[in-house]
C-alpha cells in the first residue's frame, strides 16, 4: 500500500490556478526545478470562471488612475481590514503584472489608440478592469499556461496532495498526493511548496465554486501548524443565477453593472438608492440622473448605489428579498436588457447572454435576468508575510484565494486576478530563493509517508451506511443556513455543533469501488480540509461580534471599535481548532494620509 | 456491447396525466480498460436539469464510485466531455429537454481516447500536443514600455481565446478517432486553432509554417468540418483557423508566384521547422533530477 | 529574462508527439453509431445532389448543340456550359470564336468545362461534401470511417492521409483554379450583359433574367471561396495597416465566406437552370418570353 513514486524538485507548486501557474513561472525563470500539482486537468481551474476582469491602475483609460487610488479603494472595499501592505504591493505591481500577460499572448480589448481597455467595476473609482468580453480569466489562464508549457515546467495533472511533509524543525520539506486516475500514491520531496489551491466555496449550498474548491490549502497549512486569518469574511456575490435550480448560484458577472446594468424589484423601483450606508455616502449618487451620468463623465457625477462593494449590494438584495419585494424565483431583476442595444449586450458579455441562453432559456437582450447573492469567494485564508507569501512555517509559501490578508473583509471585483499574478509571482520568487539556498536533496521521513497513505486508504476498511455524498450535502445545508450571508451567535454555536458532529461522520464514511478514478473517495478525503477550514470559518464567526465587509451579525450590526484593528487567527492547537485576537499591521502615516483626503 | 437493461421494462398502460412525471431511463457507459458496458440507470426528472446533473444524481444516489471528470458546470471550463446520445458535447450545456424522453439518453466517454474509467478518458494525447507548439514570440514593445495593438487585428484570436480546450473537437476529428495511428503526427483541430491565434497575432514574430506542415500535420485534416459542428463556444474551426491555415502553407510551399514573388522583393523565406522546434515547451524540458536514494526504501 | 530563453539545437526532423497507441478505447466499438438522429440524411442528400449534377452535366457536355439562343430567334443567350463561345457554329454576334473546325463533332465544352469543374472539385465546401459522401471519410460525425473498422490490419481504407499525398495533395492548386475562373465569371457577366441585346436594341427576356442571377450567383461563389479570402486579406497579420483590403475582406468575402455552402448550390442550379432553359428554347420546346 505505501508503494509510492517519488519526484524530488526544488519548489512544488500545488494548485495551477492563476497564482500557481504564476508562481511556477516565476520559480522555473529563477532556476528552480519545479513542478505544478493539480487536482484538474491543467487550465480547468476555478480561475477560468472569472469574468470582468483584472484590475490593474493602468491609466489607460482614466489617466487620473494611479496606485494610490487604486490602493485606496482596495482598503475601503476591504473595510480597512486588509493587510495595508499587501494592498500596497498589490496596487503598485499590477500593471506589471498585466502588462506580462500580454507579453504572454493575452488579448485584451483595445481602446481606439491600441492599449488596454479598462471596464467600471464596483468600488473602484475609475474604469480600472483590464478584460476580454466577460471571460476575462479564461484570457488570463490560457497565457499562463502557454507559458508555463513553453518553458517546460513539469505539470502533475489530476493529483490530489494528501498531506504536507515535514522535518524534524517543522520545516515542509515535501508533500503526498496521488494520482486521482489510478488511486496510486506519490512523495514530492521539496526545498519550498507553495500553495495557490483557492478557496473553500464547496462548503456552500449555492455557490460561483467549482468542484475543487475545498479549502485543500488552507487545510493543509492548518495540518502543518500554519495560522490562518479572518476566516469569517466571506464574499457572497450579489448576483447569482437562481433558475432553473440546476443553475442556482452560477456567477452574472459584475460586469453586467459595470456596463450600465441596474438592479430592480419586483415592483420596478432601483432599490439599491435605498441602502447607500454612511461609510459610501459621500462617493455614491443620490439620484438616477446623476447615477446615470456617471458612466460617461466620472469628474463631476457620482457612482450609481449599483456599483457599491459587493457586500453591500449582496445585503440589500437579501432585504429587498426578505421583504417580500423579490423575482418570482426568489431574487431581483439585473436588467440590461433596457439600457443597452442588444448587439452592445451580446459583445461585452457573450458568455453571459450564452449562458442565460443555454441552460434559463432566456434572451438577456430582452429579458432581465433573475439574480440573489451565492458564495463566491473567500477573503480569509492562510496568514502569510506580505513582501514574499511566507506562511508562519518554513518552508511553505501561499499565494492567491488561499492566502488571506490582502482583501480584508470584503474584495472588490477584479482585484482577485490581480491578486493572483502579484502574489503567485512574490510566492515563486521567494520559494526559488529559497530552495536555491539549501544544498543537497531533500530528505522525506518514510514514517510520514506511511501514516500518509494508510490514513488516506483508511476509508476504504470503513464499514457502514455513512456516505461522502451525503455528508457533504449537510455540511453545505448546515454552511448556507447558519453561517450564510446573515449571521446571529445562536446559530453559529449550532453550526459549531453540527460541524463536529459531521467531521465524527466523515471519519466513518465508507467507500465503495477500488482505488481507480473513485469520486466516492476523493470526496471523502476533501471532506476533511472543507470541515477542517469550515471548522475555523464558524469559530472566527463567532469571535467577530460586529459586522463588517462579508461578515455581518444580525446581533452585532455595524463596525464595533474594538474590532476595528484585530485580525481573526485561526490554528491547529494540540488537535483543537481555536481562534485568537491578535492587532493588524498599522499602516506608515503617508499611507494612512490618503484616507484623510476626503472623499476623493 | 452489451445493454444491461435494468428492471424488466414495464408492461403497464401509460400512467394518468396527473401522476409524476416519468422517470428518465438513462444509459452511462460504466467499465476500464478491462472492458465496459452500458448501464441503466432510472431517476425522476427535475425542471431545467442538464444531463451532468442527472448523472450527478445517479452518482450521489445510486452509483457512488461513477467516474466522471466536471469542475465549473457552467460551461466554461471543458472538463465534462462526452457523447450523449452518440453526440459529441459537454454534459454540463446539454439540458435534458432538449434530449428526446421516450428513449433511453445514453451517455458515453469520448470515444477518441483511452479508457480510464467510466465517463473519464485519458486525454494525455492533448497535453501533449501543447508542449510542442511553438511559442509566442512578441517583437519589441513601444518606448514607453506598451505594446499597442488595434482592436482590428486582434478579432480574429479573440475568438480562437474563446477555446475552453474541452477536446471534443479532437475526439470528433476522424483523422485520429478512427486512424490512431495517425496521432504521433497530427496535431488536431485544437492545436490548429492555437496555432492560428499565434500566426494572426499582431505582435508575434515567429513563422511556424512550415513546422505546421511538417510537424502537425494539417494536410491529414480533409475538412470535413466535424470539429466546428461539436464546438461549444461556437468557434468556427474550420472556416476561421484550419483552411486560412491550409492557404498560409499554400504560400509558404505550394505557390511559384508565391515563391518568386519573395525571390525578386526579398522579402523572407519561409523559417525552417528545425528553427520552430527550438521554441517548443518540448525544447525546454526541466533536467532530470539528479538521482535520489528511494525514501527508505523500506517496508 | 532568465534560464530559459534559447535552445541550442533543436531537432533536424519532425519528432513523433510521444502518445499511446493502441490502448484500449473508451466507451463502445467505433463501429456502433450512437447517434439517434437521422445523420445519414445529409451525406444522402447531398450525394443524392452532387450526382444529379454530374449525370446532367455530362449529358450537356456531349450534347454539343442547342447551346445558344441566336438573333435567329431573336435572342442572345450563350448557355454557361460553352462560354466562352470557341466553336465555329456560334452565333456570329457572340463572341471569340471559331476554334473548332466546322463541323468536327468535338465539343468545346469538354475543355471549357476543366476550369470549372477544377474550381469545384478542389473547392473547401465541395470537398467536405464529396469526402463526406463519397468517400464516407467520415459519413457523419462521430459515424466511423469506411473501413476504419475493421479488425484486419491491411484491410481496404484502413490507413487514412488525409491531403498528404498524390493526388490529394493537389487539392492545395485551389487558388491557381480560382485565378482561371475569374476569367470564366468575368465572361458569364459579359454573356449575361449580352442577353439584354435583342434586335433593335436592348430588351429582356425571361432568359435574360436567369443568365443575369447566374452570373451574379457565380460571382458570389466566386468572391466568396477560402481562397480569395485568403488572399484579398486573410493573410494579413496586421488589418489596421491595410484598410482597404481590410474593408474587402470585412464587407465582401468574409460575410460571402460564410455563405459560402449556399452560393456553391445555388450557383451549381442556376448554371443547369441556364443550361436547360437555353435547350429548351433552342430546341424549340417553347419560346421566350419577351419582358419589354
Amino acid at each position: 500500500m505505501t508503494d509510492t513514486e517519488r519526484y524530488d524538485f526544488d519548489v512544488v507548486v500545488i494548485g495551477a490556478g492563476g497564482a500557481g501557474l504564476r508562481a511556477a513561472i516565476e520559480a522555473r525563470e529563477k532556476g528552480a526545478r519545479t513542478a505544478l500539482v493539480c487536482k484538474s486537468l491543467l487550465g480547468k481551474a476555478h480561475t477560468v470562471m472569472a469574468e470582468g476582469g483584472i484590475a490593474a491602475a493602468l491609466g489607460s483609460v482614466w489617466p487620473e488612475d494611479s496606485w494610490e487610488v487604486h490602493f485606496r479603494d482596495t482598503m475601503r472595499g476591504g473595510k480597512m481590514l486588509n493587510n495595508w501592505r499587501m494592498a500596497q504591493i498589490h496596487a503598485l505591481e499590477s500593471p506589471d503584472r498585466v502588462l506580462e500577460l500580454e507579453e504572454w499572448g493575452a488579448l485584451f480589448d483595445r481602446t481606439p489608440d491600441g492599449r488596454i481597455l479598462q471596464r467600471d467595476f464596483g468600488g473602484h473609482r475609475y474604469a480600472r478592469l483590464a478584460h476580454v468580453g466577460d471571460r476575462t480569466g479564461l484570457e488570463m489562464i490560457r497565457a499562463l499556461q502557454h507559458r508555463a508549457v513553453s518553458i517546460g515546467i513539469d505539470v502533475f495533472m489530476e493529483c490530489k496532495i494528501v498531506r504536507l511533509l515535514q522535518d524534524g524543525t517543522g520545516a515542509v520539506n515535501g508533500a503526498v498526493g496521488f494520482w486521482r486516475e489510478s488511486g496510486r500514491f506519490l512523495t514530492f520531496g521539496a526545498k519550498a511548496v507553495v500553495l495557490a489551491t483557492g478557496g473553500i466555496g464547496k462548503a456552500w449550498k449555492f455557490t460561483t465554486n467549482s468542484w475543487e474548491c475545498t479549502g485543500d490549502g488552507m487545510a493543509l497549512a492548518l495540518w502543518a501548524g500554519a495560522d490562518l486569518i479572518d476566516m469569517e469574511a466571506v464574499q457572497f456575490h450579489p448576483t447569482g443565477m437562481v433558475w432553473p435550480p440546476s443553475a442556482r448560484g452560477l456567477l452574472v458577472t459584475e460586469g453586467v453593472r459595470g456596463d450600465g446594468g441596474v438592479l430592480k424589484n419586483r415592483d420596478g423601483e432601483r432599490f439599491m438608492f435605498n441602502y447607500i450606508s454612511p461609510f459610501f455616502a459621500a462617493e455614491t449618487a443620490e439620484t438616477i440622473e446623476e447615477g446615470d451620468h456617471w458612466y460617461t463623465n466620472k469628474k463631476d457625477f457620482r457612482r450609481p448605489p449599483e456599483l457599491l462593494p459587493r457586500d453591500e449590494v449582496a445585503r440589500a438584495i437579501n432585504s429587498e428579498v426578505k421583504a417580500g419585494r423579490g423575482s418570482p424565483h426568489g431574487g431581483v431583476f439585473l436588467d440590461i436588457a433596457s439600457r443597452r442595444t442588444p448587439e452592445e449586450i451580446r459583445r461585452l458579455l457573450p458568455s453571459m447572454y450564452h449562458q442565460f441562453k443555454e441552460l434559463a432559456d432566456i434572451d438577456i437582450t430582452t429579458t432581465p435576468m433573475e439574480v440573489g447573492p451565492t458564495c463566491h469567494y473567500a477573503m480569509g485564508g492562510i496568514r502569510v508575510e506580505a513582501d514574499s507569501e511566507a506562511t508562519t512555517v518554513a518552508g511553505l509559501y501561499a499565494a492567491g484565494e488561499t492566502a488571506g490578508g490582502m482583501h480584508g473583509s470584503n474584495r472588490l471585483g477584479g482585484n482577485s486576478l490581480s491578486d493572483l499574478v502579484v502574489f503567485g509571482r512574490r510566492a515563486g520568487l521567494a520559494a526559488a530563493e529559497r530552495a536555491l539556498e539549501i544544498p543537497g536533496a531533500p530528505q522525506v521521513s518514510e514514517a510520514q509517508v506511511v501514516d500518509v497513505t494508510r490514513h488516506a486508504t483508511s476509508y476504504f476498511d470503513n464499514e457502514g451506511a455513512e456516505d461522502a455524498y451525503a455528508v457533504h450535502r449537510e455540511l453545505q445545508e448546515t454552511m448556507q443556513a447558519l453561517v450564510g450571508i446573515i449571521r446571529i451567535e445562536s446559530e453559529l454555536l449550532e453550526a459549531k455543533e453540527k460541524l463536529a458532529v459531521l467531521a465524527e461522520r466523515a471519519s466513518k464514511c465508507a467507500v465503495e469501488g477500488n482505488l481507480q478514478f473513485n469520486p466516492g473517495w476523493h470526496l471523502a478525503l476533501d471532506l476533511e480540509s472543507m470541515l477542517a477550514v469550515s471548522n475555523c470559518t464558524t469559530l472566527s464567526a463567532i469571535e467577530r461580534r460586529e459586522s463588517r465587509g462579508g461578515h455581518t451579525r444580525d446581533d452585532y450590526p455595524g463596525f464595533r471599535p474594538e474590532f476595528e484593528n484585530v485580525n481573526m487567527i485561526t490554528r491547529l492547537v494540540d488537535g483543537e481548532y481555536v481562534v485568537a485576537q491578535e492587532p493588524k499591521p498599522q499602516m506608515p502615516d503617508e499611507l494612512a494620509k490618503l484616507f484623510e483626503e476626503g472623499a476623493h | 456491447m452489451a445493454i444491461d437493461t435494468g428492471p424488466a421494462p414495464s408492461t403497464a398502460p401509460e400512467p394518468p396525466s396527473d401522476a409524476p412525471p416519468k422517470d428518465l431511463v438513462m444509459h452511462l457507459w460504466r467499465g476500464d480498460a478491462s472492458g465496459g458496458r452500458f448501464q441503466e440507470y432510472h431517476v425522476a426528472p427535475q425542471e431545467g436539469e442538464v444531463v451532468l446533473d442527472v448523472v450527478h444524481r445517479i452518482q450521489a444516489t445510486q452509483a457512488p464510485d461513477l467516474a466522471v471528470r466536471w469542475n465549473c458546470k457552467a460551461g466554461k471550463c471543458g472538463s465534462c466531455s462526452a457523447e450523449i446520445n452518440g453526440r459529441p458535447a459537454l454534459m454540463c450545456m446539454t439540458r435534458m429537454s432538449t434530449l428526446p424522453t421516450d428513449q433511453p439518453v445514453t451517455v458515453s466517454p469520448m470515444r477518441a481516447f483511452p479508457i480510464m474509467r467510466d465517463l473519464v478518458t485519458d486525454v494525455s494525447y492533448n497535453f501533449e500536443v501543447a508542449k510542442l507548439i511553438p511559442a509566442f514570440k512578441p517583437g519589441p514593445k513601444d518606448p514607453d514600455g506598451l505594446h499597442r495593438m488595434a482592436q482590428v487585428d486582434i478579432d480574429r484570436g479573440q475568438e480562437f481565446h474563446k477555446c475552453i480546450e474541452c477536446f471534443l473537437c479532437q475526439n470528433v476529428c476522424h483523422v485520429i478517432r478512427d486512424h490512431e495511428e495517425n496521432k504521433p503526427r497530427y496535431a488536431g483541430p485544437r492545436f490548429f486553432v492555437r496555432l492560428a491565434e499565434l500566426e494572426m497575432h499582431p505582435l508575434d514574430t515567429l513563422d511556424r509554417r512550415d513546422y505546421i506542415h511538417e510537424d502537425m500535420g494539417i494536410g491529414y485534416c480533409n475538412i470535413t468540418k466535424c470539429c466546428t459542428e461539436v464546438c461549444p463556444e461556437d468557434i468556427h474551426i474550420t472556416d476561421n483557423a484550419i483552411i486560412p491555415l491550409k492557404e498560409r502553407i499554400v504560400d509558404s510551399r505550394y505557390d511559384p508566384v508565391a515563391w518568386l514573388g519573395r525571390k525578386i522583393t526579398g522579402r523572407p523565406t519561409p523559417l525552417r521547422a528545425s528553427e520552430a522546434r527550438k521554441h517548443t515547451g518540448a525544447a525546454h524540458a526541466q533536467p532530470p533530477a539528479a538521482a535520489t536514494p528511494e525514501p527508505g526504501d523500506s517496508a | 529574462m532568465s534560464v530559459i530563453e534559447d535552445v541550442p539545437s533543436p531537432a533536424p526532423r519532425p519528432q513523433p508527439i510521444p502518445v499511446r497507441i493502441g490502448a484500449p478505447r473508451a466507451g463502445p466499438s467505433r463501429a456502433v453509431v450512437l447517434r439517434k438522429d437521422p445523420w445519414w440524411a445529409q451525406p444522402l442528400v447531398t450525394g443524392l445532389g452532387l450526382l444529379a449534377f454530374v449525370v446532367y452535366a455530362t449529358w450537356a457536355a456531349f450534347r454539343n448543340g442547342h447551346y445558344f439562343v441566336g438573333l435567329d430567334q431573336a435572342r442572345n443567350y450563350l448557355s454557361p456550359f460553352y462560354s466562352p463561345c470557341l466553336a465555329s457554329n456560334c452565333p456570329s454576334a457572340v463572341r471569340w470564336g471559331p476554334i473548332t473546325p466546322a463541323g468536327s463533332g468535338f465539343s468545346p465544352a469538354l475543355i471549357i468545362l476543366i476550369f470549372p469543374l477544377a474550381f469545384r472539385l478542389t473547392c473547401y465546401y465541395y470537398r467536405k461534401t464529396y469526402y463526406r459522401a463519397f468517400w464516407l471519410s467520415p459519413p457523419a460525425c462521430a459515424v466511423a470511417d469506411a473501413g476504419s473498422t475493421s479488425t484486419k490490419p491491411n484491410a481496404f481504407r484502413k490507413r487514412y492521409t488525409g491531403e498528404t499525398r498524390f493526388p490529394l495533395v493537389l487539392q492545395n492548386i485551389h487558388r491557381y483554379t480560382w485565378y482561371f475562373t475569374c476569367i470564366f465569371a468575368v465572361l458569364l457577366t459579359y454573356d449575361a450583359i449580352e442577353a439584354f441585346r435583342f434586335p433593335g436594341g436592348i430588351g429582356m427576356g425571361v432568359g435574360t433574367l436567369i443568365l443575369v442571377a447566374n452570373s451574379v450567383l457565380i460571382w458570389a461563389y466566386q468572391l466568396g471561396c477560402h481562397a480569395c479570402r485568403h488572399l484579398s486579406g486573410g493573410n494579413l497579420k496586421k488589418f489596421s495597416k491595410a484598410p482597404a483590403r481590410r474593408w474587402i475582406w470585412t464587407n465582401l468575402t468574409t460575410p460571402l465566406n460564410k455563405h459560402h455552402q449556399l452560393f456553391a448550390w445555388l450557383s451549381l442550379m442556376t448554371i443547369v437552370v441556364s443550361d436547360l432553359y437555353i435547350y429548351l428554347v433552342s430546341s424549340g420546346a417553347f419560346s421566350d418570353p419577351r419582358i419589354f
